[in-house]
């Protein structure tokens, strides 16, 4: 167990740079999850973690150990892999003692270690069977064990879900993070799936072309997404985005959208101020644009747009609507089944304290920068 | 309707059986025709009335083995042997490196190996010739087999590196994560799972050098391998003794080839199970 430090790690791959410049901490115990989409440079950043690749840049910390030009094994880490990569030439138990064995642990505490080690995981049935006999679920397990039973130092999973079937998928996620709060291992895991995100990681890293886009807790991320590219790659379905000029009068503020107008509240005036007569990204998650008679009597400050029904995923605990407002599509998603006929129109509320509002060129959120000054 | 197409059915299928009869006969017939004049009686050779001999006899195969070819086998077993050692720790080592690193000039230098076959042996047949009288490797057993072995060496190199580019490359990084160096995951990863392919591979290059004639006659005198022996003793011999010779000469070929059948076909990247 022990925090883990990464300074300025560069890694380039001939001409790509596949990260560039990250600087994280990761504290003692911690599930920290590293979330993006392919090629965004979260495995290698992993990889560089595990020892597999050496950065061109920058430094691993282990503690205060400075681990950046040590071999895997002399780092005290274990993985996951995407692949499982179970040795298909050993046995179940072999391969889960195989860490053990190598570090030239006795008889005895190897055996232990691995019975424990596959109760935990409830393959004790399997030690004596070969891969090619397992499911994928069952290798999965089998992968897992292996990376317990030499109590790691830092556990570092890639995408370790993502060639199980959707139902087994949900099932090992609680599984999996149960096991981690058990077993108090500083977890690095890295996952293109949101969702898995959000329900494992004690805090999020969202990556993207190499450098983390923001670091912190599912709610945060979800609520505060630093910029347009966190708040577009987190939630489902995606957050609506338009553009809007800004128009200050006297005390209003007006997002002029071209189909519609929007007046938002006073208290978004300290951060508009500078931007009056420019145009600004605007987002709003479909959850937060509610259908008359849809919205919650918690959420006060709204402002009303008419659209015509484009399309509807009715998907039984949800429908989304994909609601046509001339120029552009709002999508709308509400809790539970209704139907709606496809060319009605319908009026539905804009949720405006859940309104994101981002500079046009840096793509940065104008309520982030503020740091919680608006809510 | 339903009548014209079974007929279709079983048309195609008479054709296809044909086709396969005429490769099956192409093939075995030469074996078959060796096998039974090799141990026919010198009498049922010469009758001109019997075609598939009646007495039989091995006094012809005994007759080459005691003069010089139980030698010639042991000295090709030693040569091949040898090849198998010498082009296994040369080539293994770049099929590896062809598989798991990428660097710079690598698919020339690929396609530069495979490019060594097409010199023809006959090209460097004397400059070798002169090349080992000089190291004194004329008429040795290391001498052909290290002609062999750069003869056998783009093909160990490939295939190789094929048979180990099959091995994922998680596998050897999950070993070194829990504990092993590079060359450990190599010994104790990678061997054991590529060892069938090699096994075959090995077996490939026993054969290539069981078979090789050329340059065998041209570097050796004294110390013959089994088809140098062959071509400068039986060739000048009655025909049931060069049916003799041949027979000696496939044998040993046809019972690796049996052996290493299953494994010959994972070599190609597919699994029989």
């Amino acid at each position: 167990m022990v925090d883990v430090h990464l300074k300025g790690i560069v890694k380039r791959f001939g001409k790509t740079i596949a990260v560039n410049g990250i600087n994280l901490d990761i504290r003692d115990g911690e599930f920290i999850v590293l979330l993006g989409p392919s090629g965004c440079g979260k495995t290698t950043t992993l990889r560089v973690i595990a020892g597999l690749e050496k950065p061109d840049e920058g430094r691993v910390l282990f503690g205060d150990r400075d681990v950046t030009y040590l071999p895997p094994r002399e780092r005290n880490v274990s993985m996951v892999f995407q692949s499982y990569a179970i040795w298909p030439h050993m046995k179940v138990y072999d391969n889960i003692a195989f860490p053990l064995k190598i570090k030239k642990f006795p008889k005895e505490e190897i055996d232990k270690r691995v019975k424990w080690a596959a109760e935990l995981l409830q393959i004790s049935e399997l030690l004596d069977r070969y891969p090619h006999q397992l499911s994928g679920g069952q290798r999965q397990r089998v992968a897992v064990a292996r990376a317990i039973v030499v109590e790691p130092d830092v556990l570092l999973m890639d995408e370790p879900l993502s060639n199980l079937d959707a139902l087994l998928r949900v099932k090992m996620r609680s599984e999996l993070k149960k096991l981690q709060r058990r077993i108090k291992v500083t977890t690095i895991y890295v996952t293109h799936d949101q969702v898995e995100a959000m329900t494992m990681g004690d805090r999020i890293a969202v990556m993207n072309k190499g450098k983390i886009q923001q670091v912190g807790r599912p709610d945060e991320i979800y609520l505060r997404p630093a910029n347009v590219f966190v708040a577009g790659f987190v939630g489902t379905p995606q957050m609506n985005f338009f553009d809007a000029t800004v128009e200050i009068k006297d005390d209003e503020i007006i997002l002029d959208a071209s189909d519609f107008k929007v007046r938002l509240p006073k208290d978004y005036l300290p951060v508009l101020q500078e931007y009056n007569g420019k145009t600004v990204i605007v987002g709003i998650r479909p959850e937060h644009i509610y259908p008359e008679g849809h919205a919650p009597t918690t959420a006060k400050k709204l402002s009303w747009v008419e659209g015509t029904v484009d399309f509807v995923e009715a998907l039984g605990s949800d429908t989304i609507l994909h609601l046509n407002t001339g120029s552009m599509i709002l999508v709308v998603k509400i809790s539970g089944s209704h139907r709606y006929e496809i060319g009605s129109k319908v009026k539905v509320a804009l949720d405006l304290s859940n309104i994101h509002v981002f500079d046009k060129e840096s793509q940065v959120s104008l309520l982030y920068k503020r740091q919680r000054g608006v809510q | 309707m339903v009548e014209s197409s079974i007929v279709r059915y079983y048309l195609r299928k008479l054709v296809i059986a044909a086709l396969v009869i005429v490769v099956v006969v192409w093939v075995v017939t030469p074996f078959i025709i060796s096998m039974l004049y090799a141990f026919s009686s010198k009498d049922d050779y010469y009758s001109p009335n019997i075609i598939i001999p009646i007495h039989y006899t091995i006094q012809h195969v005994k007759m080459l083995l005691d003069l010089g070819a139980t030698q010639a086998i042991i000295n090709s077993v030693i040569v091949a042997v040898i090849t198998i050692l010498l082009s296994f720790a040369l080539g293994l080592p770049a099929g590896y490196a062809f598989a798991k690193f990428a660097f710079k000039g690598k698919d020339s230098l690929k396609l530069l190996i495979i490019g060594l076959r097409m010199f023809p042996i006959l090209v460097i047949a004397v400059p070798l010739v002169t090349l080992y009288i000089r190291l004194g490797l004329n008429d040795t057993l290391l001498g052909v087999a290290l002609a062999h072995t750069s003869m056998a060496l783009p093909f160990v190199i490939i295939i190789s590196s094929s048979i180990f580019a099959g091995v994922p490359k998680e596998l050897e990084e999950a070993a070194m994560i829990f504990g092993l160096d590079r060359k450990g995951a190599f010994f104790r990863i990678t061997m054991p799972l590529a060892l069938p392919g090699l096994a075959a591979a090995a077996i490939f290059t026993f054969i290539m050098s069981w078979n090789e004639v050329f340059i065998a006659s041209v570097l050796t005198l004294t110390h013959r391998t089994l088809p140098a022996f062959i071509l400068t003793s039986a060739m000048a011999a009655p025909d049931f003794i060069k049916f003799a010779a041949g027979f000696i000469m496939i044998l040993p070929a046809m019972i690796f080839v049996f052996i290493a059948r299953k494994y010959l076909i994972t070599m190609w990247g597919i699994t029989l199970k």
